[in-house]
């Protein structure tokens, strides 16, 4: 018998409130494709219910949009909320890494060598117009124009600096990424690694 | 000023003193003068020079053949301000070259290491020539104007640093001879904090050695976020540069564009009304005090008290909230613009700033329950860290900082601008030095704030909001200066112009960067887990350190 594979909602709101959906999309498609036995699949389904739902993220700030990520801490936006409230400060503890802020030359070996230290699976936030392009500082002598040009990014989450909401709408659409991977088998993770390879060649 | 030059002059035998004067007065002293003059300025016994408040190179271009340094002073006691300016004989390794000023003013240290690194000055006699911002094995010096944009590859090999640096004497006969000084030696225990340190306010690097848990010696490593502000200055516009102050040190992020904003109005000649000095002297309170804010919950979180840190975020919500309101950003605001401000205060701004001065007139007790008078917070901070007033005057480090060492140096207060010459307040001076002083200068100034605002809110005038002005703009030749009181100290805009549409140079004064070179000076001595709570009461923002 096989499952099938649809969007999944997060904390009560369903696929249909997010957009950017293409890329999930594509991923269901195949999922499905390739199927999946029940026992399987609802293996994964628990595991990633588990994993979605506590993400520990190695925080990465390095300028203002660190700034508005705590107070995503504080009590008004409340990430513990959704499961994020873990922070950790060690790679080797952590799921994700939220990159917060102006990746410089001078950091971006620092930023290479902790995302090489993470455990797997592990996932990439590119927080702020910075991490995704260089931002204002594009043109520079001395800024990394983009972070996906030294590690493999999940999620966007354009702004300078987004809004908590924004943040907040990034956070749970890597939820929803997680809920859709395939856990045992590892099919996703071959698909990582040579996306990881393609940003190596860049 | 004229007694003043008339003194410099006799001060200079070599080559005389010449003044200039187009924008600021500035006296140009030959490098063979250059150290007497320093020295004598500084040891005047009326009006002793002893605030270095910046150190700026400028290259003035490979057909001029020359690099200048720009030494801006002030003193102490009466609050005059000097501009020096020294010339180098050439442009290459044995012509870019300056005595140093650093066995007289502190801050030196740091700054003619900002000079070498960014413009290739070497200063004869300084201990310590490594490079600051960029790596040890970087090619060329990125605010010459003849460096090649394409003269380094991203590097992502992790960098080993030199445990030697290199100091450079001249000999009689016009040679010049470097020896090596030692930064830690093979038995030194070092131990690295940072860049990726949770509780060092972002990217900062010390290298720290230990003796057992007392700290022996504090290296600061920076350019983790050096994102080369002042370079991009000089391909903008003028209207351009303002986008990036605020990202500079962004809790200081109105003060920093009122600042710059300043600078260029007082250049062209731009009046704006008295409306606009309403609005910028209100959210620059408003500013400081979401910046004290945070400064409480951060430190606070810092030595381990989680409950501060709602408290302070709770209230800082609200001010941002009135940000948000009037001018549609939380955190970088994009506000003040030449010629006024981007858009009119909101029609409910005075009411939800009075609603919240109330508010936090009634709550701020808390915060004090909560965290003054705790006997863990107070033994962690009373007595400990403690910067004498002459370090902290030496070293160049305002704000709240110097303020607590005893240093009266509020620029509100001594060069008044926008409104603060017509308002009343106090300015918040305590003499112990320690970390438990900071931390009381910036929460008394939470409350001097709120006395600010209260006496501005209620009397807005009517007028204009914003001049016009043409986007494009040219100033005229000269130099610029002007200052802010920001969060966290002094903020200064140094700006040369030839007449371009763009700056010819455009540099800032961190608040931040004689701040982290005072944690040698401060932690030294110390233990290694008082460093924490130390850099904590000396508030510093990296990215305006690195720029
Ligand atoms: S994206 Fe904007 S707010 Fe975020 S770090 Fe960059 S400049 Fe700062």
């Amino acid at each position: 018998m096989e499952m099938k594979h649809k969007l999944p909602g997060v904390k009560d709101m369903p696929a249909e409130e997010f957009g950017n959906n293409d890329y999930l999309l594509r991923m269901a498609e195949e999922l499905n494709r390739d199927g999946a036995g029940i026992v399987l699949g609802t293996m994964d389904e628990l595991i990633n219910w588990g994993r979605s739902n506590s993400l520990w993220s190695l925080t990465f700030g390095t300028s203002c949009c660190a700034i508005e990520f705590m107070a995503l801490g504080a009590a008004r936006y409340d990430m513990a909320r959704f499961g994020f409230e873990v922070t950790r400060n060690s790679p080797r503890q952590a799921d994700m890494i939220m990159v917060l802020g102006t990746i410089t030359w001078r950091m971006a070996p620092v930023l290479k060598r902790l995302y090489d230290q993470m455990a797997e699976p592990k996932y990439v936030i590119a927080v702020g117009g910075c991490t995704i392009s260089g931002g204002p500082f594009r043109g520079s002598y001395h800024v990394v124009e983009g972070i996906d040009k030294i590690v493999p990014v999940d999620v966007y989450i354009p702004g300078c600096p987004p809004r908590p909401e924004a943040f907040f709408y990034g956070m749970m659409q890597l939820q929803r990424k997680i809920k859709m991977e395939r856990f045992l088998g590892g099919r996703n993770r071959k698909e990582k690694e040579s996306e990881n390879a393609k940003s190596d060649g860049e | 000023m004229m007694e003043m030059e008339e003194k410099i002059k006799q001060w200079c035998p070599a080559g005389g003193l010449r003044v200039e004067e187009s924008g600021e007065r500035v006296l140009v002293v030959m490098a063979d003068d250059l150290e007497n003059v320093c020295r004598r300025l500084h040891d005047d016994t009326e009006e002793p020079m002893d605030y270095l408040r910046d150190l700026v190179g400028v290259d003035n271009g490979p057909e001029t053949g020359t690099l200048s340094v720009f030494y801006q002073l002030e003193s102490a006691r009466t609050g005059r301000r000097l501009m020096l300016r020294c010339d180098t004989r050439g442009r290459d390794a044995e012509g870019a070259l300056l005595p140093t000023v650093s066995g007289i003013w502190h801050t030196a240290e740091i700054k003619e290491r900002e000079a070498w690194d960014l413009l290739g000055i070497r200063f004869v006699g300084h201990p310590d020539m490594r490079r600051l911002y960029l790596r040890e094995n970087w090619n060329g010096h990125p605010l010459r104007k003849d460096y090649d944009m394409n003269s380094n590859v991203l590097d992502l090999e992790a960098e080993t640093n030199a445990d030697v640096t290199e100091e450079f004497d001249l000999m009689a006969d016009g040679t010049l001879r470097g020896h090596e000084n030692v930064v830690f030696n093979p038995d030194d225990f070092v131990v690295n904090i940072g860049p990726q340190h949770p509780s060092t306010h972002g990217v900062l690097r010390m290298r720290t050695a230990l003796d057992g848990e007392m700290v022996k010696k504090i290296d600061p490593v920076l350019g983790y976020i050096h994102r080369g502000i002042e370079k991009m200055n000089e391909r903008l516009t003028y209207p351009q540069t303002l986008a990036l102050t605020d990202r500079l040190d962004y809790l200081s992020a109105h003060q920093n564009r009122h600042a710059l904003c300043m600078c260029i109005e007082q250049a062209a000649g731009i009046e704006v009304s008295r409306r606009v000095q309403f609005i910028r002297t209100i959210m620059d309170e408003l500013q400081r005090i979401d910046s004290h804010l945070l400064f409480y919950s951060c430190l606070a979180m810092d030595m381990g008290a989680l409950t501060p840190f709602f408290y302070g975020f709770r209230e800082r919500e609200m001010i941002l909230d009135i940000f948000e309101e009037t001018t549609g950003g939380r955190l970088i605001q994009n506000y003040n613009v030449i010629g006024g401000v981007q858009a009119d205060i909101h029609p409910g701004f005075v009411s939800s700033v009075k609603k919240f001065i109330t508010h936090l007139r009634g709550i701020i007790h808390e915060y004090h329950e909560i965290f003054t008078g705790n006997v863990i917070a107070r033994t962690r901070l009373q007595g400990v860290g403690v910067l004498s007033r002459e370090d902290a005057i030496s070293l160049g480090a305002t704000g709240g900082t110097g303020r607590a060492s005893g240093w009266a140096n509020d620029v509100r207060k001594h060069h008044p601008y926008a409104l603060y010459g017509e308002v009343d307040f106090r300015e918040i001076v305590y003499t112990e030095g320690d970390s438990f002083a900071r931390y009381m200068v910036r929460m008394d100034e939470i409350m001097e704030s709120c006395h600010i605002i209260e006496q501005l809110i209620d009397n807005i005038p009517e007028g204009e909001f914003r001049v016009k002005v043409r986007p494009v703009l040219k100033l005229p030749e000269g130099v610029y200066t002007a200052s802010v009181e920001a969060s966290r100290g002094e903020f200064g805009v140094f700006l040369v112009s030839r007449g371009d549409k763009v700056p010819y140079r455009l540099h800032y004064r961190s608040t931040g960067l004689p701040l982290v070179h005072a944690m040698d000076t401060v932690c030294r001595g110390g233990k290694i887990a008082d460093l924490i709570a130390i850099g904590g009461t000396l508030d510093f923002v990296i990215p305006d350190i690195d720029r």
